[in-house]
């Protein structure tokens, strides 16, 4: 695949809730690349952060939540340091965002169409009818009738709405479209057809996609690049294809090995004992090692390292990087 | 299997009226002729869409709603035209369920142990002097382990999983036959899901509670159930052995969903946009024909006019449908 010009950078980003002793980190220095047209998944747990990255790179982070260190770069443009009313431009025009309940975000007394048109004249000079044009072919391009401009959001269905959001999202031909579990509380035959649609849309507009979810079985499926977040940092990225055959941090071996298959052979999972830590009071060392199953006291030196020292993100091969003591020591057996 | 059912449903229907109108009111036809046995020390997952009524049969069965139709037999009886307290009360105390949200469903203000210890005194299940110990009991086969440091905690100290936990172990208490499950895991984090099923696995086994193990996951009805019932807009489409239905799906709408399953080894591809109808909205008031027909592929002149019936094919598996389980004449003639 060809290189394609950097889009979204976070360099070294930080993000706390809260002042003082009470700060909890749910960012806790990350870096993160997305290239033009590319889809970029980020997977985790709740309360891993994921969401408040999607909140910061959109700017939208609210007190007490705040950026403490780091940047946020949309074409090398740094957006910590933009006015409102340059963000405000900036969004729904650059980059935009699909929210898990975003059905629910649409106005309920309100034509689906004059939200449209709301919403777009409030960053181009158009005519209300050329709008209302607009609005009508871009339901027609997420698979809604165009007379539906005329309907209330209680009279679309859940998946209908969500479509709405989308085609919403696309409105302004953004380069970047974030997608905050668009699909989660969709059934599984809706949320598949949603996501051919957002496929096929991204291939014909050419627009970048972050595709934030708890489930990497569908990100197995739909990204070209994927970034594992545990408690606040990223601990593996590789591409879809290389983290399915080769996991190589043992939270991405255990959240695999959280699924099972649907076809084949059957065998009795474990999951990853224990629970996602408390962010208020994350574990030493390593923030996995109370879960890890590699992680015992009997290897002295490696438990030490563990326990004490956070391993860094280190490239093992082009385009897979890994947070792992083991790995470093040459990789787990 | 020639077990006997504890618990069996019989034809059960439940109509709610919807929309307004004073002369024809709307109605939505949520669970319409549907039968299945849940049998000791076997689970029977029950899959479908929102809205395809598979919650509303597990309140029926949990005497929660009255069946507009139909029975829910247990021990011989119809457990449906029951409405005296005390034998409500005892058939609760055999049939158990678990909700959804294990935060919902415990009291903020009371302790791990008040939780288990009350279906205990109410239903006077152990003496007095014993409920301790047998509260402790409870706590370890559930997992919650060390019990006596976890009996003095509140809900909001733990995590969704050890709450829901504490939900399944006081179900427990009562020695419950059958256990209905009501998504159990959909609102608990990827990695911790599996200790739960692993837990009603290893109770289906050292108990021989029959589960209805209600869910949305098909791979996860694979992993843990023996039986599968899929249910599209009220009805029961396909039912059988779960390996023999998802490896040979009869009913197209068993085949789509299991298509729409994310799987790795078969990545996404683009697909013309197309509009889409049918779903949930096919349970209100129903035409005659088979309520799949707008959305399904193998339709054929008959699926608009005729309502399919279930049809054995082979076997324990049945379906639905006139395509891939024509009925018999013969046999259904009086039905």
């Amino acid at each position: 695949m060809q290189e394609q010009a950097t889009l979204l950078e976070l360099r070294q980003l930080a993000v706390e809730y809260g002042i003082g002793e009470r700060a909890v980190r749910a960012v806790d220095v990350v870096d993160l690349e997305i290239r033009a047209a590319e889809t970029v998944g980020l997977a985790g747990e709740s309360g891993c952060g994921k969401s408040t990255i999607a909140n910061a790179a959109m700017q939208i982070l609210r007190p007490p939540a705040r950026i403490v260190g780091g940047s946020v770069l949309f074409q090398g443009e740094d957006l910590t340091t933009k006015s409102r009313e340059e963000l405000r431009r900036f969004r729904w025009r650059n980059v935009s965002m699909v929210f898990q309940s975003a059905m629910n975000a649409l106005n309920p007394v309100m034509r689906v169409g004059d939200q449209f048109v709301d919403m777009m004249r409030a960053h181009e000079r158009v005519s209300r009818r050329h709008s209302l044009a607009a609005a009508g072919e871009l339901l027609e391009l997420v698979g809604i009738d165009r007379s539906r401009v005329r309907a209330y959001p209680h009279e679309l269905s859940g998946g209908m709405r969500q479509r709405v959001i989308i085609a919403m999202a696309l409105a302004l031909n953004p380069e970047l479209v974030i997608l905050d579990e668009p699909t989660t509380a969709l059934d599984v035959v809706v949320q598949r057809e949603i996501l051919q649609q957002v496929k096929e849309l991204q291939r014909e507009l050419r627009f970048a996609v972050l595709f934030i979810t708890h489930d990497l079985s569908l990100l197995l499926e739909v990204a070209d690049r994927i970034a594992i977040m545990y408690a606040g940092e990223i601990v593996e990225t590789a591409s879809g294809e290389r983290l399915a055959a080769n996991p190589q941090h043992p939270y991405t071996q255990g959240l695999l090995a959280s699924f099972p298959p649907l076809r084949g052979p059957l065998t009795r999972l474990t999951g990853i004992p224990g629970s996602p830590p408390d962010l208020a009071a994350p574990p030493s060392g390593c923030r996995f090692h109370p879960r890890c199953p590699h992680c015992r006291p009997e290897q002295g030196e490696l438990y030490l390292r563990q326990t004490t020292e956070r391993p860094r993100l280190r490239t093992t091969e082009p385009g897979h990087a890994v947070a792992c003591h083991l790995v470093e020591a040459g990789g787990p057996e | 299997m020639t077990v006997a059912a504890p618990l069996e449903v019989v034809g059960l229907a439940k109509r709610f009226p919807v929309g307004r109108g004073l002369l024809r009111r709307s109605q939505v036809h949520a669970v319409d002729d549907v039968s299945f046995a849940l049998r000791p020390g076997t689970i029977t997952a029950l899959v479908g869409e929102s809205g395809s009524g598979k919650s509303t049969v597990a309140r029926l069965i949990a005497h929660l709603h009255d069946p507009t139709a139909g029975s829910v037999l247990f021990d011989g009886g119809d457990v449906s035209r029951v409405h005296r307290r005390r034998d409500v009360l005892r058939y609760r105390s055999q049939v158990q369920m678990i909700f959804q949200d294990p935060f919902g469903s415990l009291n903020p203000v009371k302790t791990v142990r008040h939780h288990i210890e009350r279906p205990l005194r109410i239903h006077g299940i152990v003496p007095r002097r014993q409920v301790e110990e047998r509260v402790l009991e409870l706590l370890r086969t559930v997992g919650l382990v060390p019990a006596e440091h976890l009996a003095g905690k509140y809900p909001h100290e733990l995590s969704g999983g050890q709450r829901q936990r504490v939900a399944i172990a006081r179900v427990l208490a009562v020695e419950p036959k059958v256990v209905i499950a009501d998504e159990p895991t959909s609102m608990l984090d990827v990695s911790i899901r599996i200790g739960i099923l692993n837990l009603m696995l290893r109770l289906k086994e050292e108990r021989g509670i029959a589960f209805l193990y209600v869910t949305h996951d098909l791979s996860a009805a694979r992993y843990i159930a023996d039986e599968i019932l899929v249910m599209y807009a009220g009805q029961i489409v396909e039912r059988g052995p779960v390996e023999d239905v998802l490896a040979e799906p009869l009913h197209p709408y068993t085949r789509l969903l299991l298509e729409s399953v994310p799987d790795p080894a078969n990545r996404l591809v683009e697909q013309p946009i197309q509009q889409r109808r049918g779903g949930s909205a096919a349970a209100v008031d129903p035409p005659e024909g088979c309520r799949f027909a707008p959305r399904c592929p193998l339709a054929i002149d008959v699926c608009s006019r005729v309502s399919p019936v279930l049809v054995e094919v082979g076997g324990e598996q049945a379906a639905r449908c006139h395509v891939t389980a024509p009925p018999r004449e013969a046999v259904h003639a009086g039905v």
